[in-house]
């Protein structure tokens, strides 16, 4: 299908028809799903390359792109690397443990790998012109003893993760990253519910968990904010306080009280899960702590 | 609510003619185009049809469609509340009510964010169901969590604004938690399947995503007589 003689066509009859289309991306997207679709099938080079295209000419987005992946993928790779840990402790039951943390694990590999390739070629973080992040580990003497404070830490890394990615999607809107990123996202939520419910805990982020008074479920930073981080990348300016876990107001609504019907607090907190900046997630009480 | 209850007017739209040219394809439609500047004819009024609802070509399209998946999954569970199988645990009894209770506040979120452009409250029809077995109520969550948390990945790419995105991101996750949550429960280790997140190739570690296409045609069922159709929807 010659795509561009179509639009000209289009022009002939309606003059304003490339006025419709704000960007390059606006014309790739029209191509519809299936097209887009087979796009992201390709392969992650391909999709630095869509994405380069898409951005030829809007350095600024691409660069703060580049810093989101970056900062994706050091989560990522910390994540990789907890697990690697984890399953060379020898402390999982063998059957369905050790079956769903080494599905975890592939998975976590997985992202790293789309984020920044392999053998140093590839993944979409070069492809948006940058260099990807290496050399992040999990902190050793971070590392419990124990199977069951070994899930705790698998807990706490998969919600953090779960809180990242929204602290951040926002500055990938209208890019083709962004549901990338959704993927990555909604993958994390799937990981931290089944190591909840490993642990006997409800699935979902709740006011009666165990973990809730962790640093994880609640925010802010305990030090002084760098928006260098020691990767080589630039993070938001801390903004005060996200709003912590057990949260009932969206949308500068209370949903306990202001829908009408009155909701139980443990409901409207859990119905929904919270973000956190970057400056929040790399607190040494959050996952900063945990790098080596 | 009766199913014949009056739809307000804003719901019977025309579709419009960048939406006729999506739908039949931009290669159709440049035919047609050509067809159109030899024809004199003038094309005769359609009636609007009363159970068409069309969903907005704009962001409230897309947070109506939220909404829709909302109010199915409230009226489902809600009925399992009411009745739970007689084989349900106490375990699937609470877990039923965490999904009724966390659906309703979804539903409700929703409904208040979009005002006036909110969808109709619908009369959802369950009789495609089995809800009076442990297996069917399973099975029925499964599918409507796996639908949610897929269609979400589609959905929110859609949105043009930040606080709406932000809104819909939270709910996201929450989707994918009662879906991973229902696998185990029916499967325990299918909390991230194959048939939810790609195993092997480019995308591995990616979950797989839903359009709006899918999510009407799973919720088909649920909304009868009415039909929701997302030919306006934005596309990008």
């Amino acid at each position: 299908m010659n795509f561009f003689q179509i639009i000209d066509k289009l022009a002939e009859v309606d003059p304003d028809t490339l006025g419709r289309f704000d960007s390059r991306r606006a014309i790739f997207s029209s191509l519809g799903d299936v097209a887009k679709r087979t796009a992201l099938a390709a392969s992650p080079l391909f999709l630095g390359a869509l994405f380069q295209k898409a951005y030829a000419g809007e350095t600024g987005t691409k660069a703060t792109a580049v810093e989101v992946l970056n900062y994706a993928l050091t989560l990522e790779l910390l994540e990789a690397d907890f697990y690697r840990l984890f399953l060379a402790a020898n402390t999982i039951p063998t059957g369905a443990p050790t079956a769903a943390i080494t599905k975890i694990k592939q998975h976590e590999d997985a992202h790293v790998t789309l984020l920044a390739g392999t053998n140093g070629t590839g993944g979409a973080i070069r492809g948006a012109g940058g260099t990807p992040v290496s050399g992040v580990r999990f902190k050793t003497s971070a590392f419990p003893s124990t199977y069951a404070q070994q899930l705790v830490v698998a807990q706490v890394l998969e919600d953090t993760g779960v809180r990242a990615y929204k602290g951040r999607a926002g500055e990938l809107l209208g890019t083709d990253l962004l549901t990338v990123a959704l993927q990555i996202h909604s993958v994390e939520a799937r990981h931290a519910a089944h190591i909840r419910t490993m642990r006997g805990q409800r699935a979902w982020v709740n006011p009666s968990d165990d973990l809730a008074a962790d640093p994880a479920y609640n925010s802010g930073v305990t030090g002084t904010t760098n928006t260098n981080t020691p990767f080589g990348y630039t993070i938001p300016a801390y903004m005060g306080p996200s709003k912590i876990e057990n949260n009932v107001t969206q949308s500068s609504v209370n949903l306990t009280s202001d829908l009408g019907t009155t909701y139980l607090t443990a409901d409207a907190a859990a119905a929904f899960d919270e973000y956190l900046q970057a400056a929040e997630i790399l607190d040494a009480s959050r996952a900063g702590g945990l790098v080596m | 609510m009766s199913d014949n209850s009056p739809i307000p007017s804003r719901w019977v739209q025309p579709l419009q003619r960048r939406t006729f040219l999506r739908v039949t394809g931009a290669s159709a439609a440049s035919a047609a185009l050509i067809l159109a500047g030899c024809s004199t004819d003038t094309p005769e009024p359609v009636e609007a049809d009363p159970y068409l609802l069309t969903l907005q070509a704009s962001e409230d399209g897309v947070v109506n469609l939220a909404y829709y998946l909302s109010q199915v999954q409230a009226a489902v569970y809600q009925k399992v509340v009411d009745a739970p199988p007689t084989d349900f645990t106490a375990a699937d009894r609470s877990f039923f009510n965490d999904l009724r209770d966390h659906a309703i506040v979804h539903r409700e979120t929703l409904k208040y964010s979009l005002t006036t452009a909110a969808l109709p409250v619908l009369t959802i029809t369950t009789t495609s169901l089995t809800l009076t077995t442990r297996t069917g109520a399973l099975a029925a969550a499964k599918q409507l969590e796996d639908l949610a948390a897929a269609s979400y990945l589609y959905i929110i790419p859609l949105l043009s604004t930040q606080a709406t995105q932000t809104l819909l991101l939270k709910i996201s996750s929450v989707a994918a938690r009662h879906s991973a949550a229902v696998r185990d429960l029916i499967s325990p280790g299918s909390f991230a399947d194959d048939d939810v997140v790609e195993a092997s190739g480019a995308n591995a570690g990616q979950a797989i995503a839903k359009t709006a296409t899918d999510v009407v045609a799973v919720l088909a069922p649920f909304a009868a007589p009415y039909i929701i159709s997302t030919v306006n929807l934005p596309t990008a």
